[in-house]
């Protein structure tokens, strides 16, 4: 009885490790392998496509209605302290600071992260990934390297994105729907923010980019060795549903770590 | 007489508990159609795999021309892996990817021709197999022949020395698993490579093939010609090839 959770301990522990030394080694391969020659610029481009152009609909969407909630939760509660002027400095601030990187970068992980994972994992299920390493070409720099390059390229850029959609839905519901003067809003905006929130702002969407990017084609990549989520189908469910979850769970870990350390 | 190109030497390996390799041995004489058989589950894929490095013994040698694979530097083993083809049971075909840039993916990847070359090369494959008029379509468009001829050619396209074929007429009806086999005996004519492949077309197969080896319980227990194996009287290689006695479901 001892004996045998000591040795599930032990086991667990080993995996742990082994799994730990596995992602660093998948994330310092796909980076060097950017800089590989051929470059897959093609790749890279139609990865931005599809990472960046394509969430440009449901970034608009929730930023815009991010941005309008907070407009309307901020005027609510500095109107308690007769500062409802300050709204546009509230909204800005919020969005630029935190809520910008974060949420884009769940919106990004819901719409393209899922499936990355699930396509890396039918493709190892599927034994395409296979294929590949009997045709001498890298896996890692095949399916991780062009992508990495589209998250860093399609991240900073959609959290830019829903940062000014953000700040105009902000807008709409202060200035049009609850009569907050159109310019004191736009001078508020314009003077709170200065170049380090948004380099901060930036910062965070870089590290998120390289996160979830990471976590999705890893996950799918060794879709085969997480075999407590079943195989097959169930595997690649399994490992999308993990992807998923641990991506989001790091954004909002890595969010505090890095606010603490800009502060 | 040929000279083994590749020798496996008391090969090992578990999975688990499942000791599926227990001591293979099996040499593969160059230019020739080595075919490798035996009941379903004994590891046959397994063997393949671990001839083309995709998976590692736990024991043992695998050596090529020679040289023990296990000691091979980077270089070599790029150079080693470059005279391979590997033709999968599924085919392995990219589903995302046009037939014409499946065939094209192990020269385009590491653009070492010029486009005009590469796309002369596939065109040439694509004809000679055949598929020409498919170059624009998916895998998921065609028949289970043609995505057959789709993975040959793949295989084909990079001229290599060594192909591997993991049984390659699974799931084909009659007339076409002998189009199967009849394909690779006459392009193994023409271009020349060596092959390793496993296969449950007993006695078909051996038709095309210059070389049988048997693996039953992790070991080869045979390997010989087509004639030997058909007149051998071993009573459990003998009931393998003629299809006779009890299947024993574990």
């Amino acid at each position: 009885m001892i004996t045998e959770s000591i040795r599930k301990v032990g086991s667990g522990t080993i995996d742990m490790i082994e799994g730990t030394g596995r992602f660093f080694v998948f994330l310092f391969s796909g980076i060097f392998n950017i800089f590989t020659f051929p470059f897959q610029l093609w790749k890279i481009i139609e990865h931005t496509w599809f990472m960046g152009a394509r969430s440009m609909g449901v970034i608009l969407l929730t930023g815009t209605f991010t941005g309008m909630v907070l407009g309307l939760q901020g005027y609510y509660t500095l109107t308690k302290f007769g500062s409802e002027g300050m709204l546009g400095s509230a909204v800005a601030l919020t969005l630029i600071r935190e809520l910008g990187p974060v949420l884009t970068a769940i919106m990004i992980t819901a719409r393209a992260g899922s499936a990355i994972a699930a396509e890396i994992g039918v493709m190892r299920i599927s034994e395409q990934i296979d294929a590949l390493e009997t045709m001498d070409i890298n896996p890692v720099r095949f399916v991780f390297s062009p992508r990495l390059v589209a998250a860093l390229i399609s991240f900073p850029l959609l959290t830019a994105l829903f940062d000014a959609i953000g700040i105009f839905g902000g807008f709409i519901t202060g200035s049009w729907l609850l009569g907050i003067n159109a310019g004191i809003y736009i001078y508020r905006v314009a003077d709170s923010v200065v170049m380090a929130d948004i380099t901060g702002g930036f910062v965070k969407s870089f590290a998120f980019a390289i996160t979830v990017t990471t976590i999705c084609c890893y996950r799918g990549f060794f879709t085969h060795l997480q075999t407590s989520g079943g195989f097959g189908a169930k595997g690649v469910s399994s490992s999308t549903t993990r992807a998923v979850v641990n991506s989001c769970v790091l954004i909002l870990i890595l969010d505090y770590i890095i606010t603490y350390l800009l502060l | 007489m040929t000279s083994p190109l590749i020798e496996l030497k008391n090969i090992h390996k578990k999975f688990g508990t499942n000791h599926v390799m227990q001591g293979v041995d099996l040499s593969i004489n160059e230019g020739e159609i080595t075919t490798i058989i035996g009941k379903s589950g004994t590891g046959k894929s397994v063997l393949l795999k671990h001839i083309i490095g995709l998976m590692h013994q736990d024991s043992g040698k695998i050596t090529f021309s020679g040289k023990d694979t296990g000691t091979m530097t980077h270089k070599e083993r790029r150079a080693f892996k470059q005279r391979f083809s590997y033709m999968f049971q599924e085919n392995a075909l990219f589903d995302s990817m046009t037939i014409y840039d499946n065939i094209a993916l192990p020269l385009s990847e590491k653009a070492v021709f010029p486009r005009d070359i590469i796309r002369a090369k596939v065109k040439t494959r694509m004809e000679q197999l055949d598929i020409g008029e498919t170059a624009s379509k998916y895998p998921a468009q065609l028949s289970g022949g043609m995505k057959k001829r789709v993975a040959l050619a793949r295989a084909l396209v990079t001229e290599p020395d060594i192909v591997l074929f993991d049984e390659p007429t699974t799931g084909l009806d009659p007339l076409r698993k002998n189009g199967v086999h009849k394909m690779i005996h006459s392009y193994q004519k023409m271009f020349g490579f060596t092959a390793v492949v496993v296969s449950h077309e007993i006695p078909d197969i051996f038709t095309i093939s210059q070389k049988v080896a048997m693996l039953d319980k992790g070991r080869i227990i045979f390997q010989g010609t087509p004639e030997e194996i058909m007149n051998c009287e071993v009573e459990n290689i003998y009931s393998f090839i003629h299809g006779k006695g009890d299947v024993e479901f574990e």
